[in-house]
C-alpha cells in the first residue's frame, strides 16, 4: 500500500471516528470533548513538504468543521498544528542521518520520551488555540485554563492508547520503494 | 523591488500560513453572524449523507424510547377525541360535517413536516440538530422545530435541497419566547452555554408568584413557535437583587441526548406578521419626519 492511499484511508477514519465516536461521547465534564483526530497531521510523512502539510491541516481541519457546525475553528487550530510541526521535529529528531530512516513521526521512529514530547507540545497547542477562538467568542478565562488542560491530558491518553493499539511496522525508507 | 521579492520567497511558508489562518477566522467570524459559509450548501449534503446512514443504524438502539414518546402523544391525542364526550342536552342534535375538504384554508395557522434527526450534539456552546428534510421536501428558514412527545427543539436556520441545520435551544445564540402555563405571563428563554440540561428564564417580572415545578411553554407571540409546548419545568431561582426580574433555571423538558422524530411547524402568518410589524415601524417613523 503506497503512503498515499494509506494516508487517504486514514483521514476518513480520523474524521469519521472524530465526528461519531468521540464527539457523541456524552461530555465528561461540562464539555471537554475528546480530540483525537489531529493525530492524522503528526502522523503524515516527513517527506511531505511544509506548505503541503499547511494544506492537509486546514483541509483536515475544515472537513471536520462542516460536521460540528464551527466553520473554520478546528481549521485554524489544524493549520497551527501542522506549522509548528516541522520546528519540534528539527528539535527532537536525532542528528546522524544514518539512524534517520522511517517514513514517518512513530515512537519507533523517535524513541518513545521525544515521541511523547512532540505528542505533548503539539496537542497542547491544538487545544490551547482552539479554546482560546472559543474563549474569545465565550467563556471565562478560568474555564478556558482548566478546559485546555484538561483536554490536553484526555488526548494525550488518546493517542497513547491508540500508538499502543496499532503499533505501525516496516514503515523503513529503503532505495527500492 | 527585489527585495520584496526575497523577502516573500524567504517567509513564504510563514506568509501561507498566516493566509490560511486568516481564511480560517474569517470563516469562523462571519459565519457565527449569519450562518452561512462559504461550499455550506454541498458541504450540508455530503454531511447529511453520511450522518443519516449512521442515523439509519443508530436509531434502532434508541427505539423503545421513541415509541414510549410516541405513545404518550397518541395519549393525550386520543383524550382530545370529541367522541369521548357526551352531549348532556338531548334536544341538541349532532351534526356531521359532510364537507370533504377544508372550506378555510386561510385560516390555517400551522403546518406541520415530518422529520428524522439526522446528528445532534449537546457538547459545544454551539448545538445544531441536522433534519433529514430540506428545501425540496417544503423546509425553509425560521421554521420551528419540536420532538416527538411535543417539546420545543429549536429553529431551522440553514436548508439545503435534501437536509436542513436546526440551532438547538441548547444554543447560546438562540433566544425564545416563553410564557408560564399557569398564569400566561412571558419572558425570554436563553441558555448560558454551560449545562445542557439547564436553560434560563429572564424577564418575568417579580410581581407574579413562581413556584418550583411550574411548567414553562412556547409563548404565544412567538413567530416561530405555535403556542403551548412545553420546553421545561422551573427548577430553581437565581437569586438577583438588582433586577425587578426573575432569573430562572429551566430544566429542559426534551432529551437533547437522544433525539430522533421530530416535526418541523411552518407558521404560515410568519412573513405577514413581520412584514406588519416592520410596515409600522417605518409609518411611526414617517409620521415622526412629518412633525
Amino acid at each position: 500500500m503506497s503512503d498515499l492511499v494509506r494516508n487517504i484511508i486514514r483521514f476518513f477514519a480520523f474524521i469519521l471516528v472524530q465526528v461519531f465516536i468521540l464527539n457523541k461521547i456524552p461530555h465528561l465534564h461540562r464539555f471537554i470533548t475528546p480530540y483525537l483526530y489531529f493525530l492524522f497531521i503528526l502522523w503524515v510523512p516527513f517527506s511531505v513538504p511544509r506548505i503541503g502539510l499547511l494544506i492537509i491541516g486546514f483541509i483536515t481541519g475544515l472537513t471536520l468543521d462542516y460536521f460540528t457546525m464551527t466553520m473554520g475553528l478546528h481549521a485554524a487550530a489544524c493549520t497551527l498544528v501542522a506549522y509548528l510541526r516541522p520546528f519540534i521535529i528539527n528539535v527532537l529528531m536525532p542528528k546522524d542521518t544514518s539512524e534517520f530512516n522511517y517514513r514517518e513521526p512513530s515512537p519507533r521512529a523517535m524513541g518513545w520520551a521525544p515521541y511523547s514530547v512532540y505528542a505533548l507540545v503539539l496537542t497542547f497547542f491544538h487545544h490551547a488555540y482552539l479554546l482560546f477562538l472559543e474563549w474569545l467568542q465565550f467563556g471565562g478565562f478560568f474555564e478556558f485554563i482548566v478546559r485546555t488542560v484538561a483536554a490536553t491530558g484526555i488526548s494525550i491518553l488518546l493517542i497513547f492508547t491508540v500508538e499502543l493499539l496499532f503499533p505501525r511496522r516496516l514503515k523503513f525508507r529503503t532505495n527500492t520503494a | 523591488m527585489r527585495n520584496v521579492f526575497l523577502f516573500i520567497r524567504r517567509y513564504f511558508t510563514f506568509l501561507f500560513f498566516l493566509a490560511l489562518q486568516g481564511v480560517a477566522i474569517w470563516f469562523l467570524v462571519t459565519y457565527n453572524s449569519f450562518h452561512r459559509a462559504v461550499g455550506l450548501g454541498i458541504a450540508n449534503e455530503i454531511t447529511g449523507w453520511t450522518n443519516s446512514k449512521y442515523a439509519t443504524v443508530d436509531q434502532y438502539f434508541h427505539l423503545k424510547e421513541e415509541n414510549a414518546r410516541v405513545h404518550r402523544m397518541n395519549d393525550s391525542l386520543l383524550n382530545l377525541l370529541r367522541s369521548n364526550y357526551n352531549i348532556p342536552d338531548t334536544s341538541v342534535q349532532q351534526v356531521v360535517d359532510t364537507t370533504k375538504y377544508d372550506t378555510l384554508p386561510g385560516f390555517r395557522r400551522y403546518r406541520y413536516y415530518s422529520a428524522r434527526v439526522v446528528n445532534t450534539s449537546v457538547n459545544s456552546d454551539r448545538n445544531y440538530i441536522q433534519i433529514n428534510r430540506g428545501a425540496n421536501q417544503g423546509i425553509t428558514d425560521k421554521m420551528s422545530v419540536i420532538s416527538s412527545d411535543g417539546n420545543a427543539i429549536g429553529v431551522v436556520v440553514n436548508v439545503s435541497p435534501n437536509f436542513s441545520q436546526v440551532m438547538s435551544l441548547l444554543n447560546v445564540q438562540n433566544t425564545v419566547n416563553a410564557s408560564l402555563k399557569n398564569s400566561g405571563e412571558f419572558g425570554k428563554i436563553e441558555w448560558d452555554g454551560k449545562d445542557p440540561r439547564y436553560l434560563t428564564l429572564r424577564q418575568l417580572p417579580k410581581s407574579i408568584e413562581v413556584k418550583k415545578g411550574d411548567t414553562v411553554v412556547t409563548s404565544i407571540y412567538s413567530y416561530n413557535f405555535p403556542p403551548g409546548y412545553r420546553i421545561g419545568t422551573v427548577a430553581d431561582f437565581i437569586v438577583d437583587n438588582s433586577t425587578t426580574f426573575y432569573v430562572l433555571k429551566i430544566k429542559t423538558s426534551a432529551d437533547f441526548y437522544n433525539l430522533q422524530q421530530v416535526f418541523a411547524v411552518e407558521n404560515l402568518q410568519r412573513d405577514e406578521q413581520v412584514k406588519l410589524a416592520a410596515d409600522t415601524k417605518k409609518k411611526n417613523e414617517e409620521s415622526q419626519k412629518g412633525k
